[in-house]
């Protein structure tokens, strides 16, 4: 079932283009993600869906109905901002409750009761944003963002301001909540490694248009261009220009994830190289070389318990067929 | 070296001209120049209560003083309503320092002459009441002029830029988000001023209502221009001490007792401060 419905929409700031015709579905239930760098236009399309901008061409579709043109205050749509813009003159309980006040929702007390349990914000209902950790604000912001029930959430950034050990738990809990309301959330983020292990899908946004749209499995493996390969985490850009490549499809460029490579004993006839080792870091688990040959270096993950060549060593490298993903792009 | 001119000019412009007032207060009056006897000399203690017990003698100067208080009361409120609907619209503006300028040009004319441009509008025969006697929409002249009215009117109007710029300033840095947020959560213009903007600038209107205050209690010229010439505040009173009556002490007691009065607020202000 479809939710929400993006047609068309386009947004210029001036002569900047940031959203270029841009279409998309989201379905009820569904966690999804927003992936992109600065500029990608994923944070306008996010104010968008909220409200705050207004698009110069397409429609907003929610639920059936062309909400394009409603003010914020209108929409059913919440948001939970970056850095959670809770109000600092008021407690807990009340940022948590201001939505429900606006609406006039009757037995406010029990509902904000309700989600001070359901986020484990027990004891804290009389404290000023202030005195509470970030992680603690985190809970509030997504409290008050569910509090009047809405089917659509949108999450700006949602754990960018917390600690990196902090980050992966809130993330596991978020995605839990998140299945348990069955809720729909739009998440916003230019953490690949975020929107991988949070979202049913992934939109990975460039220059204001979808570069791909897919689960994160699959745009993982199969990255559909350059840009989403690059930003899914480093992935090797090969060119058949130097290099002798025998892929399973031809291609202009293929993706080869760093830990589809091996070290290998002699130069293979296909799909391997020759190259200097200019960095390795042993990270435990693995070690990430990078390696100079052909004309560029690439980016090696080696199993940690196994050989590692010395700084400066020259390797030979090579890969399966099957690692080489083509790239539309 | 700054600290020590900063100390310098506080004790000379400040400590040293209210330590003056306050010894005049108690002394007495004398023929001559300055037309007063202070209160400690040569021969010890010859200073006097007298002055002080005239402040309470009648209800002369405890009138002015209250009506005075009133006046800068109102004018205050008005300046804060208006200014900081004016502060919201110059904060929000796309070239605010071009409208910050407009708020605080009346200040570039000189003061005197702007009461006069006040003057000339008010008056029977001035502006506003030639217009519309010409317009047939009255038959005699409207008296505005030496009214409660007029003296309102260009008591806001001189004040108001006090009150406009520390509430610009403070509605300028006021972090939007948090009112998208109130939008977001379903709230409409006015719920988002009265939830979240206002309780927020709260301090700034706090300070911008006592910088106009004080200076609007013990205001002389403008009441004196504008005003109905029957109601005495405790600024003329102390000016006719001072220049017509030449009694300084009772003057000094008066001024003193005025500052007195405007410590409370400022007092308060500053506690209030404090337990933020």
């Amino acid at each position: 079932m479809t939710l929400l419905a993006i047609q068309g929409v386009t947004k210029r700031f001036g002569a900047a283009l940031a959203l270029d015709a841009l279409s998309l579905t989201i379905g009820e239930g569904e966690f999804f993600a927003l992936l992109g760098g600065s500029g990608s236009g994923k944070s306008t399309l996010l104010r968008i869906i909220a409200g705050f901008e207004q698009p110069d061409a397409g429609q907003v579709i929610l639920q059936g109905r062309d909400i394009t043109r409603l003010t914020p205050p209108e929409r059913p749509v919440t948001m939970m901002f970056q850095s959670y813009a809770l109000f600092p003159h008021m407690n807990v309980a009340d940022n948590i409750a201001y939505g429900l006040r606006r609406a006039g929702t009757p037995d406010i007390a029990t509902r904000v009761g309700d989600l001070i349990e359901l986020l484990r914000l027990q004891g804290l209902e009389a404290r000023r944003p202030n005195q509470l950790s970030g992680g603690q604000q985190q809970r509030v912001a997504l409290a008050r963002a569910l509090a009047r029930r809405p089917p659509l959430v949108l999450l700006d950034e949602p754990l960018a301001a917390l600690d990196s050990g902090l980050r992966e738990r809130t993330g596991l809990e978020l995605r839990a909540l998140q299945r348990r309301l069955g809720t729909s959330f739009v998440m916003v983020t230019h953490d690949q490694a975020e929107a991988l292990s949070l979202a049913d899908r992934v939109a990975v946004l460039h220059r204001g248009r979808i570069a791909q749209v897919a689960p994160p499995r699959e745009l993982y493996e199969r990255p559909a261009t350059r840009e989403v390969a690059q930003f899914l985490g480093a992935a090797n850009i090969l060119e058949p220009g130097g290099l002798h490549l025998r892929a399973e499809s031809e291609a202009f460029a293929y993706a080869l994830r760093p830990e589809r490579i091996r070290l290998a004993s002699q130069l293979p006839e296909v799909n391997g190289m020759e190259a200097q080792v200019t960095e390795i870091a042993f990270r435990g688990g693995d070690a990430l070389l990078l390696a100079r040959g052909g004309g560029q270096v690439l980016r090696v993950v080696v199993p940690g318990g196994t050989f590692l060549p010395d700084h400066g060593a020259r390797v030979f490298l090579e890969w399966d067929a099957a690692a080489l993903v083509p790239l539309s792009a | 070296m700054i600290r020590a001119a900063a100390w310098a000019s506080l004790l000379l412009l400040v400590a040293a001209p209210l330590v003056i007032i306050v010894a005049m207060g108690f002394g007495t009056t004398a023929p001559g120049v300055p037309p007063v006897v202070p209160p400690l000399g040569a021969a010890g203690w010859q200073g006097s209560l007298e002055a002080w017990g005239l402040l309470f003698a009648d209800t002369y100067y405890l009138d002015a003083m209250l009506r005075s208080l009133r006046l800068a009361g109102i004018t205050a409120t008005l300046c804060l309503v208006l200014g900081f609907g004016m502060a919201l619209g110059i904060a929000s503006a796309r070239s605010p320092g071009l409208w910050l300028a407009l708020v605080l040009l009346p200040f570039w004319a000189g003061f005197v002459l702007r009461l006069a441009a006040w003057v000339g509008l008010l008056r029977d025969g001035g502006w506003i009441n030639a217009t519309l006697m010409q317009l047939g929409l009255i038959s005699e002249p409207w008296q505005m002029l030496y009214t409660e009215g007029a003296m309102l009117l260009g008591m806001v109007h001189a004040y108001l830029p006090l009150a406009v710029l520390p509430l610009t300033a403070t509605l300028a840095k006021r972090d939007i988000r948090l009112e998208e947020a109130a939008a977001d959560l379903g709230a409409g213009r006015w719920v988002v001023c009265f939830t979240v903007t206002l309780p927020l600038a709260a301090p700034a209107a706090a300070a911008a209502f006592l910088l106009v205050f004080i200076p609007a209690a013990g205001e002389v010229v403008i009441p004196e221009v504008l005003g109905a010439p029957d109601s005495v505040l405790i600024g003329r009173a102390i000016w006719g001490e001072f220049f017509q009556t030449r009694d300084w002490p009772a003057a000094a007691a008066l001024s003193t007792a005025l500052l007195a009065l405007l410590l409370l607020p400022i007092a308060l202000y500053q506690r209030l401060s404090v337990a933020r």
